[in-house]
C-alpha cells in the first residue's frame, strides 16, 4: 500500500473556500471539507508520490504522522472517488 | 444560524425540447417571459458563494436553451465554484461543449431515456437518441467529465442490462440509475410509469452484478424506488440543510418539487437575498432539524438517517407537509402507498404514449 500513487481524478477541484476558511475538494456528487492534515495529503496526491514519499514530506511538518495514516486517509478519498490510485 | 449550503440547483428555464412524461419539473411550467434576466442569475450566484455554496448545478428544463448558458458558466466558475451542467444534450453541439468547457464547466449530466433509439425517443417524445450520443463523444472530447443520467419506470426498467451497456458505450465515468421520483409530471403520469416488482426484483441482481464488474471503471449509483420500500430516502439530507434551488423565475425553494406545498410561503430573489431566505425564511425554516416533527418520526432513531423523508410526498399523499412520509412501513398512512401500488402496478395496460407529456418550448 505504502508504493501506491494516489492522484487527484479529473474532474475534481481543490480550492480554497474563504467563507468556511477551509480547504475543500468539489466534485460532481459533493464537497469535502477538509481539515489541515487532510489538505496537506491531498495537496500531495499528484500522481508522482508515492504515499510513502507523502508521509515522508508530511513528517517534516507535523509531528507524529505515520504512514497508516496517511494510507488511511488516501483510502477514504478513494472511496469517495476523490483520488485514484495507481500500483 | 443554519449550517451554510453546500450547492446550487440553478433551474435556468422550464423550456425544454423534450416532453418526458417523468419529468420532476411541476405542472405549473414557468413561462419564458417569467424567467430570470442574466443579471439576476449573476447576482443570485454571487449570493449563494457569499453563503457558502460550491457547487452551482445549471439546470432546468433545457439549460442549453438560455443563450446566456456561457456567460452564467464564466461567472460561477470566477467565483470558485464547481460547476455542473445537467442537460438532455439536445442542442450540445461541437462547438457549444468547446465554449462551455473554455468558460469554466467541470462536469456534465447527460440523461439517456433507454437503451436504444426507439425507446429513447419515444420517451422522450422528440429524435433525441442520436444527438445524445453525438453529445456525449463532444463532451470526452473535450476532457470533460461524463455522467449518464437514466430515470428508470416501467417503460424501460426492463432494459436496465441496455442501459448499462449504453452509458458504458458513451463513456460514462458514472451512470445514476434513479427510480421515478414521484413528482411533477411524473407524479400525474404514476399509473404507467410504476415499476413492477417482478421488474424491480429482476433489476436489482443485474445492477448489483455491473456495479462489481464496472468497479473502477464506471461507478454505478442505483436510486431505490421508494413506494416499494420500508424506508423514506433521506430526502435532500434534511430540509435547509446542503441544498438549495432557484426556479426559473426567481422562487427559492428548499428542494426542487417544494412547489407543491401550498402552505408553503415561497419567497423569491428578486425581493430578498439569498442569505435572507436561507437564514430566516419561514420556507426554509418549516422543517429543519427534529423539532417540527410528530410521532413515529419525533421518537425513531433512524431520523438522523431519512430526516422522516420528503415533505412534499408527504403534502402530497397525505395533505400534511409535516407528517411521516407515507411510504415508510411506520406511518399511519402507508395504506395510501399500499392501495396505490395495488391499483396502480400493473403491467402497462396501455402503451407508453398515454403519459402526459411535458411540453414547452
Ligand atoms: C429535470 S432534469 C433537467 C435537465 C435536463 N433537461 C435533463 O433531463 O437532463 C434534471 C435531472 O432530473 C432527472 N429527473 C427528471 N425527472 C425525474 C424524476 N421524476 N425522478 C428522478 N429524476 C428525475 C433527469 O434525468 C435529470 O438528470
Ligand atoms: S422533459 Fe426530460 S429533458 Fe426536459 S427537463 Fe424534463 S427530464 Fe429534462
Ligand atoms: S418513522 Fe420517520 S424517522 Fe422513523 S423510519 Fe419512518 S420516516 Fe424515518
Amino acid at each position: 500500500m505504502l508504493e501506491a500513487v494516489p492522484r487527484i481524478r479529473r474532474g475534481v477541484k481543490c480550492t480554497y473556500d474563504q467563507i468556511r476558511e477551509a480547504h475543500v475538494v468539489l466534485f460532481p456528487e459533493g464537497v469535502l471539507v477538509l481539515n489541515e492534515t487532510a489538505a496537506s495529503v491531498v495537496a500531495l496526491c499528484d500522481g508522482v508520490r508515492s504515499i510513502g514519499d507523502i508521509a515522508v514530506v508530511l513528517a517534516d511538518e507535523y509531528s507524529g504522522v505515520e504512514p497508516s495514516d496517511v494510507a488511511a486517509l488516501v483510502s477514504r478519498l478513494v472511496e469517495r472517488r476523490v483520488v485514484d490510485v495507481d500500483g | 444560524m443554519a449550517e451554510a449550503p453546500f450547492g446550487l440547483l440553478a433551474e435556468l428555464t422550464h423550456r425544454c425540447p423534450l416532453q418526458c412524461g417523468y419529468c420532476s419539473n411541476p405542472l405549473e411550467l414557468v413561462r419564458r417571459e417569467a424567467e430570470l434576466s442574466t443579471e439576476d442569475w449573476r447576482r443570485v450566484f454571487d449570493q449563494a458563494r457569499s453563503l457558502g455554496a460550491l457547487q452551482v448545478h445549471l439546470s432546468g428544463g433545457e439549460p442549453l436553451l438560455r443563450p446566456d448558458l456561457p456567460e452564467l458558466v464564466a461567472h460561477a466558475n470566477s467565483l470558485g465554484c464547481y460547476v455542473n451542467l445537467v442537460t438532455s444534450g439536445v442542442g450540445l453541439s461541437r462547438d457549444r461543449v468547446r465554449t462551455l468547457a473554455a468558460r469554466g464547466v467541470d462536469h456534465v449530466q447527460l440523461s439517456l431515456q433507454d437503451a436504444t433509439k426507439a425507446g429513447n425517443d419515444r420517451i422522450a417524445g422528440i429524435k433525441a437518441f442520436d444527438r445524445k450520443v453525438e453529445a456525449a463523444a463532444f463532451v470526452l472530447a473535450e476532457g470533460l467529465p461524463l455522467t449518464v443520467n437514466t430515470v428508470l419506470h416501467r417503460q424501460n426498467l426492463d432494459n436496465i442490462a441496455g442501459i448499462i451497456a449504453m452509458a458504458e458505450q458513451l463513456g460514462a465515468e458514472r451512470l445514476e440509475l434513479a427510480n421515478t421520483q414521484y413528482y411533477g409530471w411524473a407524479l400525474r403520469n404514476r399509473a404507467v410509469l410504476l415499476p413492477t416488482r417482478k421488474q424491480l426484483a429482476v433489476a436489482a441482481p443485474i445492477v448489483a452484478a455491473a456495479q462489481a464488474r464496472l468497479k473502477g471503471r464506471m461507478e454505478i449509483v442505483y436510486v431505490i424506488a421508494d413506494y416499494h420500500e420500508a424506508h423514506p430516502k433521506p430526502c435532500m439530507y434534511g430540509w435547509g440543510a446542503r441544498q438549495l434551488t432557484v426556479a426559473p423565475n426567481g422562487d427559492v425553494l428548499p428542494c426542487p418539487a417544494a412547489s407543491v406545498i401550498s402552505s408553503l410561503q415561497i419567497e423569491n430573489v428578486l425581493s430578498a437575498s439569498l442569505h435572507e431566505i436561507w437564514h430566516d425564511s419561514p420556507s426554509f425554516n418549516a422543517f429543519r432539524g427534529f423539532d417540527w416533527m410528530q410521532d413515529p418520526c419525533r421518537s425513531c432513531p433512524r431520523k438522523e438517517i431519512d430526516f422522516g423523508g420528503c415533505r412534499c410526498q408527504a403534502f402530497q399523499l397525505t395533505g400534511d407537509a409535516a407528517a411521516t412520509d407515507p411510504v415508510c412501513s411506520l406511518s399511519q398512512d402507508r395504506s395510501t402507498v399500499d392501495l396505490i401500488l395495488e391499483t396502480e402496478m400493473e403491467p402497462a395496460p396501455v402503451p407508453a404514449m398515454a403519459m402526459a407529456m411535458r411540453k414547452m418550448r
